[in-house]
């Protein structure tokens, strides 16, 4: 059979030691009533028969020569040819959580080197070993925030925060006594006087996000000194690329940073697996959820690492515990640990250098179209928001269909009142000839 | 080993991103000033080789399924089949955007449906979702769906969930995080709910109970029929926990059990990779009572077109960024397909087969199973008899490791006292579980003749047995790059 390995006499063996006859009084314990009959699946293939089926069905899926200009939360990254075979090592992905702290070493450091970078990178003190995605490490963050502000059960949401992110907080909200107060865009960047404005001292945690939704930076120290004001927590959902270039989060105040890392690992998959992020000030650490690998030593004094404060966890609490999440997407940890060591420190600067020019690139190129002009002209990393003289869904769908190229992301169905407006991305990856492409096409169909 | 931030060379330049083909802008001259970051932060400066060199002993510092064998009770460590990478690697699904149109899609969209219905049959269920990143998300779906449930039915007294006390520890966080309260219930001498307990907490209260079947005893519940039965009474439901679904393929399916919702490990019983503690996938299958509440997007299939539909008034709203790992979904339905029915149904038999044939060759060589039953999939040892002798479960385990081994699930089940919780899976040969059973069977004799091989052990790994104690009390949870 496909993977089992015993030959019939084996298996007769192996019954005998146990004291049976047949496989199937193995599961003599089932009632008959409960009996399932034959399974209807398609099947079994062999491997050659299984490539054949697959490579059918991903035809099915567009033709990758088409370029791609769309963001929002999921990015097309450059990924280093070392980088898959290194993750690819069975080591690692073949292994299960390191519960066996001495047999998982490799993993065990690899992780620590990705707390040690992520908390670089966001100027915060301690990292997590990783989360769900981006949108469920805000979710996480925003009751870790209830949990270091007691007793408070109010969330403000920046409504320049993802669309996808927000629905999905609204799903998990439910679940608890936890108020999501949203407040209004301004100009597509966050309306810091509305925000405070609304603090109160039954706020938990103010959510933003930076660069924003509408691929707008912005400044939060001042939000972040009218949110501690109320005692309050600042959490701060970040794209990690923009951190090349961006001011820290630990710097502008934040107190809990997330984020979503695909960016830097690459592959889009339709949106999975991905790996959330989430960093914090030292004070909080015992309120944070999900793994925390530490340093430590074993019997000889030489350096080891293991997972800590585990109390915290649903081993010990159960019905005490403030996190279900068991797992890290641990090997995606070591996927951002070997990235981030592949291109270095000066290649992580070039890289948000490089993303910011091809998006002035851009910026200039489709806004010379008669018509097209920039929504805002805020400060921006590689997202902009661009303005058509007509139903950006329409034009959209029509650069798809006739000039393979994917322009950006009709904002219609997350915003009232921007049927005319797309979200476009450029990064490393589009090539100055695709823009003008970009360019020129659209000048031919508006 | 040097941490990689440990080895970086001031000015060495790593791989070189493409060309910049357009105007340089820096971030200063976009931004305004107090945008910019003031500093760069101090990542590794190495040269591909180094990184490549560095990881590379690391993972020879790591164990995996392909090394040997992984008899983590409850985690299903089976061989993870290399077609399954190669299909994820050059099928060209990496490069597909999540939010391409769905004409554009057509192909992803297609392995969702087909893994759905697959899963539906596998477990007898009506319709799934492949959203949850792992199994405790799945668990807190499943709750979040039950709750939803008893809401539109106007049922907002249900607010507590029954977990026997051999569940896994998730099962009472998840239930916690959806909300309820948990009441916990006893097992009795042979492993199964103790049913005068279960009477004793059934009311109109009781939104439901996650159960495990066959248990993390690796038993099957004896009373299941009148569990659901009384339950259903009720109007409360039954989650099934999946963690152990390699038991009963082509055998039994919950979705017939009388469950009404429960998750999928793909990572377990589905053959993806752990990847070292993830990424997983908690598929969650539902029957017609839940199906209303499924999240959104469901994967539709209509006139020849798949689709994504988002119209479904009365979900729970979706559950992550998109629609879930696609990448480990992909993984799961190539080995279905690999397998088929016929090949499922051989993975249980191999599966409770060398679970059996394990327990039975260990008892003979001293090691006592903690209930005299048959067992499924996997059983509990228990070993407060080598504990009284000085050599605790978590010295056996230290120990296997320097055979190459790697041991079982540690202290859990909670109610197994010194409990060693071992599951060989289907994928391990006669020979990898004789090889196992043998050095079994000499860490019992080294417990009477040379107790500190076990206490001190492992003897010969990258590290010895690490200091837990001070990583909590004294935890260092980042490396802090020198002044340079």
């Amino acid at each position: 059979m496909t993977y089992t390995s015993h030959t019939d006499a084996e298996r007769r063996e192996m019954l005998e030691t146990i004291g049976l006859e047949k496989i199937e009084d193995l599961f003599a314990d089932i009632p008959k009533k409960m009996r399932a009959s034959a399974l209807e699946l398609d099947g079994p293939l062999s491997e050659t028969e299984v490539r054949r089926e697959f490579a059918r069905i991903a035809d099915g899926n567009c033709d990758m020569t088409c370029s791609l200009f769309l963001g929002a939360g999921s990015y097309h990254h450059f990924i280093p040819a070392a980088l898959s075979h290194l993750v690819m090592r069975s080591e690692f992905y073949t292994a299960y959580t390191p519960y066996q702290a001495e047999a998982s070493q490799g993993m065990l450091q690899s992780i620590y080197e990705y707390q040690s970078m992520m908390c670089e990178l966001t100027g915060m003190d301690v990292s997590n070993a990783s989360m769900y995605d981006g949108a469920t490490a805000l979710y996480e963050a925003a009751i870790m925030a209830m949990r270091c502000a007691r007793k408070r059960t109010r969330i403000i949401v920046d409504e320049c925060i993802n669309p996808l992110y927000r629905n999905v907080l609204a799903t998990y909200a439910g679940n608890l006594d936890l108020e999501l107060v949203h407040v209004p865009a301004k100009d597509g960047h966050t309306d810091v006087e509305a925000i405070a404005a609304t603090l109160d001292d039954k706020t938990a945690a103010v959510l933003v996000s930076n660069p924003n939704f509408f691929g707008v930076v912005q400044d939060f120290s001042e939000l972040a000194g009218k949110v501690h004001e109320y005692k309050a927590l600042l959490v701060m959902s970040v794209n990690p690329v923009a951190l090349g270039a961006l001011k820290t989060p630990g710097e502008m105040g934040a107190d809990i940073v997330t984020g979503e890392a695909q960016p830097f690992r690459s592959p889009m998959f339709f949106g999975g697996p991905y790996i959330g992020f989430m960093t914090t000030r030292e004070k909080y650490v015992r309120k944070m959820p999900g793994r925390i690998i530490s340093e430590t030593v074993d019997e000889d004094g030489e350096r080891g690492f293991v997972m800590t404060l585990q109390t915290r966890e649903q081993h010990i609490r159960r019905e005490k515990a403030t996190s279900n999440i068991c797992t890290n997407q641990g090997l995606l940890s070591l996927t951002v640990a070997v990235y981030l060591s592949l291109i270095g420190r000066d290649g992580f600067t070039a890289l948000a250098e490089q993303n910011i020019s091809k998006a002035a690139y851009a910026k200039k190129a489709l806004t010379k179209v008669e018509g097209v002009s920039l929504k805002w002209k805020s400060p921006a990393f590689n997202e902009f928001v661009l303005s058509l003289p007509q139903d950006a869904e329409k034009v959209i769908e029509n650069l798809t269909a006739e000039e393979k190229i994917v322009g950006g992301l009709p904002l219609k169905r997350y915003y009232e009142g921007m049927d005319n407006d797309v979200l476009v991305c450029v990064t490393e990856m589009n090539t100055r000839e695709q823009i003008d492409e970009y360019a020129a096409a659209l000048g031919r169909l508006i | 080993m040097k941490l990689i931030l440990e080895k970086s060379k001031p000015g060495r330049k790593g791989v070189g991103l493409p060309k910049l083909d357009v105007p340089r802008v820096s971030a200063k001259k976009a931004w305004p000033k107090e945008l910019v970051r003031s500093h760069q932060p101090k990542l590794p400066q190495l040269a591909e080789n180094d990184v490549v060199r560095h990881y590379t002993n690391l993972s020879r510092r790591n164990y995996g399924v392909d090394q040997g064998f992984y008899p983590l009770g409850s985690c299903t460590m089976k061989y993870n089949p290399k077609i399954n990478e190669e299909i994820a690697a050059n099928c060209g699904f990496g490069a597909l955007h999540p939010l391409m149109p769905e004409y554009l899609a057509q192909g992803a969209l297609e392995v969702m449906f087909r893994l759905e219905k697959a899963l539906c049959e596998i477990s007898g269920f009506k319709h799934a979702t492949l959203q949850p990143a792992a199994g405790a998300h799945g668990e807190l779906t499943g709750i979040m769906l039950i709750k939803a449930y008893h809401r539109y039915h106007g049922k907002t007294n249900k607010n507590v969930m029954l977990v026997p006390d051999s569940a896994h520890g998730t099962n009472p966080a998840s239930a916690v995080l959806a909300g309820y309260k948990i009441v916990e219930l006893p097992s009795d001498d042979r492993g199964n709910v103790d049913i005068q307990a279960f009477r004793g907490a059934l009311n109109d209260d009781v939104a439901g109970i996650m159960l495990t079947n066959p248990s993390t005893l690796g038993l099957l519940e004896e009373n299941i029929t009148e569990i659901a039965n009384s339950l259903h009474e009720r109007d409360a439901l039954l989650y099934y926990d999946g963690a152990n679904l390699n038991a009963v393929m082509g055998y039994a399916r919950p979705g017939d059990m009388g469950f009404d919702v429960m998750h999928f490990n793909l990572h377990k019983t589905f053959s993806t990779p752990h990847g070292g503690g993830g990424p997983g996938s908690g598929p969650v299958a539902v029957n017609e009572k839940l199906v209303p509440f499924l999240p959104v997007p469901t994967v539709e299939h209509r006139d020849d077109h798949y689709f994504l539909n988002y119209d479904v008034p009365m979900s729970i709203g979706p559950l992550m960024t998109y629609y879930g790992n696609f990448a480990v979904m992909l993984r799961a339905l190539v080995y279905i397909l690999r397998n088929g029915a016929e090949g499922l149904k051989r993975v249980s038999e191999d599966a409770v087969l060398n679970a059996n044939y394990v327990m039975q060759r260990l008892k003979e060589v001293g090691y006592t199973p903690s209930f005299p039953r048959r067992c499924m999939h996997e059983f509990v040892l228990n070993n407060s008899d080598k504990a009284k002798k000085g050599a605790r479960t978590l010295d056996i385990s230290k120990r296997l490791l320097d055979f190459g081994i790697h041991p079982a699930t540690m202290y859990f089940p909670l109610i197994v006292k010194e409990a060693m919780m071992i599951e060989p899976t289907e994928t391990e040969s006669r020979e990898t579980l004789d090889n196992f059973i043998e050095v079994m069977a000499q860490i019992n004799r080294e417990i009477d003749d040379n107790l500190d091989l076990l206490t001190q052990a492992p003897h010969n790994l990258p590290v010895k047995r690490l200091d837990d104690v001070r990583a909590s009390r004294e935890p260092v949870f980042r490396y802090k790059p020198g002044q340079e």
